[in-house]
């Protein structure tokens, strides 16, 4: 009795074990196949014209041109949300972590709702940021888009960095104003410098989230074929060149989505190497 | 030396104002796309519209049920694939795994989670939607397109995947070495301290990680609309095609503005999907922060 006691345990622990390395397997599978089938398809589909020029006549028709003003106008685009998420973020940020004491219950409540905002749905950000611009008479523009964006991405950029904010240690607050210097001061001169490296990953984390994402924009920036900045005219972003180019009938132009998808991984796994990379670099500044 | 408090002053304003923002963006949300919904809620009595069958805007026909209803089939198959995969695959990397594996999981679960939906839905017309229509339908003898409940399913299963496993793995890692230490001093298996200890004080988290990934599964939109067929229509088993609220409002844009309600009725959709991820959300979030006990 004890014996088959003990053996069936023993039995059950293989079998559950068994099915946590299986499904961690599959997981990680999934990521593989993913990264594995967007390079196999994307690969010979990529030539130098898909990012050297902008979209010819007939391009969605499989003839002639390229992405260029896609990708040109996701870089805009994300750059300037994140810039303007940016400066939301950072004083609000610092606001939270110097300026309010560690136990407020306002900080407590922002920091609640920013959880929650990094929970709606992009699409969500996109009619809200459509109503928006129809209260201010916008069309469908540039500028719209970076709105819509930057509301997207500020609670995670912010997040990420009230994380870090939290880390920085007391004593060099207490330090700072020990000689004398104002809350702000101290914030912008020694807090800022001190989460620097997590102040930087956490704006590239949010562009990288901007760069990709397709929901929010296809109402508020719309499409065009031209490479030409506006703040007020439509913009071509890459999740949405390849969406439509992936929506037409013909296999010469899906084959180009398949181009801007591994484009678009490209770029997002290398914004999130370069914030491993910069995280490392700028540690070692850091007052422990 | 006065100038310097001024700056300091006016400085804490300035974040003051951007604080009371960030406070009143969900409440504005909420109250925008109310506004904006009111026109259609004024005209049509609730029951028509959440009961109703029929999406016709051009005859101002406006059912919702359809894309309710085809939500929720894709959000349950989802939910019920990645449940199981995600759990064990946390319990695994949190307790079993070793430690280089622990600490390369990490950034291959953060890029798993930076992969843009659109990119996802590629994928999932190159390859699920194929594995769906030849080989699944073969086997189980099923006539379908591919484009799908099961398709939709299982390529958000793998997306709302990172949000559950990366919120289990936090809940399990909290639970304190005392109580495993204590459970297996008393003779109890590594499993049994896992099934019986570990998880059963994790399990509020891990349900409010569920929560979350189910909340995003809810909204998430380009991917879904790439792989599910968008017909109309309840779907009565998961190799039928189903039409997804998001990929309605984000399939409509363009002629909402030309039919009398159209855009209101888009709107009264985000509407929806607002609230019921904010619901979701919310709830998940307080359990989360009841368990980490360290309050913000």
């Amino acid at each position: 009795m004890i014996l088959s006691g003990r053996f069936w345990r023993r039995v059950e622990e293989r079998f559950f074990l068994g099915l946590m390395i299986f499904s961690c397997g599959v997981i990680f599978l999934g990521l593989v196949l993913i990264l594995l089938d967007i390079f196999i398809k994307g690969l010979p589909a990529l030539s130098w014209s898909m990012i050297s020029q902008a979209p010819k006549g007939g391009f969605y028709l499989g003839k002639e041109g390229g992405v260029l003003n896609a990708i040109i106008g996701s870089l805009v685009l994300a750059g300037g949300a994140s810039l303007i998420a940016f400066f939301l973020s950072l004083p609000l940020v610092l606001f939270l972590n110097i300026y309010l004491k560690r136990t407020s219950g306002i900080s407590a409540f922002i920091r609640f709702s920013l959880d929650v905002l990094w929970g709606v749905p992009s699409i969500v950000y996109g009619a809200f940021g459509f109503t928006l611009m129809l209260f201010f008479g916008l069309k469908a523009s540039l500028l719209g888009g970076m709105i819509a964006v930057s509301l997207l991405i500020f609670p995670i950029m912010s997040r990420a960095m009230d994380e870090v904010m939290r880390m920085a240690p007391r004593e060099l607050l207490e330090a700072s104003y020990s000689v004398g210097t104002t809350r702000f001061e101290t914030g912008i001169k020694i807090v800022l410098r001190q989460t620097f490296p997590g102040i930087i990953t956490a704006v590239l984390i949010a562009f990288g989230r901007g760069i990709g994402d397709a929901a929010s924009v296809i109402f508020t920036a719309g499409y065009s074929d031209h490479i030409s900045i506006s703040l007020f005219r439509p913009v071509a972003t890459l999740p949405l060149a390849i969406f439509y180019q992936l929506g037409t009938p013909f296999p010469e132009v899906q084959d180009r989505a398949y181009a801007c998808s591994l484009i678009l991984t490209m770029i997002i796994i290398l914004i999130s190497v370069l914030t491993r990379f910069l995280t490392k670099k700028f540690q070692k500044y850091i007052v422990r | 030396m006065r100038g310097r408090f001024i700056k300091d002053r006016l400085a804490s304003l300035g974040m003051m104002v951007i604080v009371v923002l960030a406070g009143v963006l969900v409440f504005v949300m909420v109250f925008a796309l109310y506004w904006k919904s009111r026109p259609i809620l004024e005209v049509k009595s609730l029951s028509e519209l959440f009961l109703g069958k029929v999406w016709g805007p051009s005859r101002g026909e406006f059912g919702f049920l359809p894309f309710i209803v085809g939500t929720l089939w894709v959000t349950m198959v989802s939910v019920i694939i990645s449940v199981p995969l995600c759990v064990l695959s946390a319990i695994y990397l949190s307790e079993y795994s070793p430690r280089w594996l622990r600490e390369w999981s990490k950034p291959l679960i953060d890029l798993l989670a930076g992969i843009p939906s659109v990119v996802y839905g590629v994928w999932g017309v190159m390859m699920v939607v194929p594995l769906v229509r030849n080989y699944l339908g073969g086997f189980l003898g099923v006539e379908t397109s591919g484009y799908c409940v099961l398709s939709g399913g299982l390529v958000l299963a793998i997306m709302i995947s990172p949000v559950i496993i990366h919120i289990s793995i936090e809940v399990l890692g909290a639970v304190g070495f005392e109580l495993r230490e204590a459970s297996l001093a008393l003779g109890a298996t590594r499993w049994q301290t896992v099934k019986g200890t570990v998880v059963r004080k994790a399990l509020a988290g891990i349900i409010a990680g569920v929560g979350l990934g189910l909340a995003r599964a809810f909204g998430e939109t380009m991917a879904v609309l790439m792989v599910t067929g968008n017909v109309a229509r309840i779907p009565r088993s998961v190799f039928e095609p189903a039409y997804t609220l998001p990929a309605l409002i984000a399939n409509n844009y363009g002629e909402m503005l030309s039919v009398p309600l159209y855009d209101s009725a888009l709107l009264l959709g985000a509407f929806i999907l607002l609230l019921v991820t904010l619901i979701f959300n919310i709830i998940s979030r307080l359990v989360l922060l009841r368990i980490e006990g360290r309050g913000y």
